[in-house]
């Protein structure tokens, strides 16, 4: 891929929506956040096992569309997840955590078709996302992330979301936030 | 003998027991030591290690095992230690392998568990070390039960059939193929997470504790389920069934559905009619089989001590490793059908992923309650005070309608039994006092 001066302004500006997304989880503004996801979204953080030397692009992580990930799932799904914060009886978010979410060596991975004028851009990203809840309880969740966004008029839309966690035995009690 | 005073913290006739035993670092050391040195535990599932030299790294109490299958295809169980310094022999969680080589010095164990390779054997140790006295140690006691691995490190152990009694009859409900032939089950995937939480709480959770309801009214309200459209989180399968919460004397116990003589099925899966079409069909087949037998349905169960289940909507085994009184490693084990249509598992496991654990929308509140429950009950003043196991004394009947302690309403009688049995293993009693042989007629028994 040619990085000359279209690549940075697309960069910047996938950049842009980035942040600006991660600040609507961040404001608990989920409704908001739901509408920046695609009908056909995939949104998919599989488990990571510890295997040989040699065996990680096999078996390292779980496979979507197979057997239990930590989230294999659509949209649908994820509007539930939204939908239960929002009853405020789901007890695991209520009262809700305080989270952060920290994006960074961002990255164009693909841009269809062009970098003049691209539909679909895949973003490779590292994401940081912190958890405070209640008074002690913290979570820190850090791994890679390989976003498929779809132009839509003058934003875009999110339609594949890949979260690598890099952890083995999840150190967390629950996966109760929005990543 | 303990020195703990068990009767004092753990009286089950009035049904109070103390906040000690969730929070005591005696309580945890003497569970290790007299609990899950002794009792049954599940290890892991046949479909796990399949074919020669598969192995499976699972935990018993507070430690790694490998669960593997031999060069002759027998299944054992080794702790997962070297004999010589004691370094795990293998850190991979799943695989295939002709040997265990030790990372630190190199000593090498087959997959039956004998003692191979010792390097410079002949210059440093000939005449001295007899290899066939240095194998991985091995569980004395392994039970393979419809493609479940069992095990235990007490020699004396009464044989896995004995230990699980007429409970057997709720966990088949887990195992058995939804059409009623008998096993079948896969392990699609597990789930490993750590909870802040004793994982006492969480095997009573699923002992019977229906009461805990309420704390899911969010997936309820949103609906979550297989017809969610309808609301609730999953499929009312039982809708014209006797909810019954039985009580074993080994301390099993779990909330099961008795169905009437004549039952139909409950039209589910609305979502999906493929799926639907499925499990409706094996709903008459396992009728068509089992006869008066298919009565019997399964929402939770826990054997003594940490196996848990969802028997149906939906369907896991899960284990409740304690690492230390207030930190638990749950392992969630998935099953299906190993002969259903792709369709069938599809449907199954994202409504399983999107229910269980710690990304599962029910669960996360379990999960919640559970962290607090431990938390708050650490205090000094906290700790005068037990916890109350009150709610319907004495509201059962035995055999009646099916074996075991029976209650139609919801209960603190399954747990007063689980802590019952509990309390004997802290004291170290017989075999034949943690199996309950003392309890005919069951009515002596809790309370």
């Amino acid at each position: 891929m040619k990085k000359g001066l279209a690549y940075f302004e697309l960069k910047q500006e996938i950049e842009e929506f980035l942040y600006q997304e991660a600040d609507l989880l961040d404001t608990r503004k989920f409704r908001e956040w739901l509408d920046l996801l695609a009908e056909d979204l995939v949104y998919f953080m599989p488990i990571r096992r510890n295997v040989k030397f040699g065996e990680h692009d096999e078996r390292e992580n779980t496979r979507q569309g197979e057997g239990i990930s930590w989230f294999d799932e659509d949209k649908w799904t994820v509007t539930k997840r939204v939908e239960q914060i929002l009853t405020g009886v789901h007890y695991a978010e209520e009262p809700l955590s305080r989270v952060t979410h920290m994006v960074s060596n961002v990255r164009l991975l693909d841009v269809k078709p062009s970098m003049e004028d691209p539909d679909e851009v895949t973003v490779g990203c590292r994401f940081l996302v912190f958890q405070s809840r209640v008074e002690y309880e913290h979570y820190t969740f850090i791994g890679r992330r390989t976003d498929v966004l779809r132009r839509n008029g003058d934003s875009w839309l999110i339609a594949r979301r890949e979260l690598i966690l890099e952890q083995n035995v999840l150190l967390a009690k629950n996966l109760s936030i929005l990543f | 003998m303990t020195s703990l005073p068990i009767d004092q913290l753990i009286d089950t006739q009035r049904g109070l027991i103390s906040r000690e035993i969730f929070v005591s670092p005696e309580f945890h050391k003497e569970e290790l030591e007299r609990l899950f040195s002794r009792a049954w535990l599940f290890v892991g599932h046949e479909s796990q290690i399949p074919k020669p030299g598969d192995y499976f790294v699972s935990r018993m109490g507070d430690e790694s095992v490998i669960m593997c299958r031999d060069a002759q295809s027998k299944v054992h169980v080794f702790l997962n230690s070297c004999r010589h310094r004691g370094m795990k022999v293998c850190r991979y969680e799943q695989g295939n392998t002709s040997l265990f080589v030790c990372p630190y010095h190199s000593w090498s164990y087959t997959t039956d568990g004998k003692l191979q390779g010792v390097p410079l054997y002949r210059a440093l140790y000939e005449g001295t070390l007899d290899r066939s006295e240095w194998s991985l140690i091995e569980v004395p006691k392994l039970r393979i039960y419809k493609s479940t691995v069992w095990a235990s490190w007490d020699a004396e152990a009464p044989d896995l059939m004995t230990y699980l009694g007429d409970a057997v009859d709720h966990l088949d409900q887990v195992l058995d193929c939804r059409d009623g032939r008998p096993g079948g089950s896969e392990v699609i995937g597990v789930h490993k997470w750590i909870l802040p939480t004793n994982w006492k709480f969480a095997a009573e959770n699923f002992l019977g504790d229906s009461y805990h309801n309420p704390s899911h009214r969010s997936v309820d309200m949103i609906g979550i389920g297989p017809s969610a459209q309808r609301g609730q989180r999953r499929d009312n399968e039982y809708a014209k069934g006797q909810h019954v919460w039985v009580g074993f004397p080994q301390g099993h116990g779990m909330h099961s559905v008795h169905m009437p003589e004549q039952f139909e099925y409950q039209p589910g899966y609305a979502q999906y009619p493929e799926v639907e079409e499925y499990f409706r069909h094996a709903f008459y087949e396992r009728q068509r089989r089992l006869g008066n037998k298919a009565r019997l349905l399964p929402f939770t169960g826990n054997l003594f001590p940490n196996t848990s289940w969802h028997g149906r909507q939906p369907r896991a085994l899960c284990v409740w490793h304690p690492h230390s009184t207030t930190e638990t490693e749950a392992w969630r084990f998935f099953l299906v059908d190993a002969d259903a249509p792709a369709v069938v598992k599809d449907v199954s496991r994202r409504f399983y992923m999107r229910y269980s654990g710690p990304a599962g929308m029910t669960e996360q509140d379990d999960m919640e309650n559970w962290l607090y429950a431990t938390q708050s009950s650490k205090g000094t003043i906290a700790r005068r005070y037990p916890f109350n196991y009150q709610m319907s004394m004495g509201a059962y009947k035995v055999d009646d309608p099916i074996p075991g302690m029976v209650s139609t309403q919801i209960t603190d009688q399954t747990p007063r039994n689980y802590y019952r049995v509990y309390a004997r293993y802290l004291k170290g009693e017989s075999w034949d006092s943690l199996l309950g042989r003392d309890l005919a007629p069951l009515r002596a028994a809790a309370e």
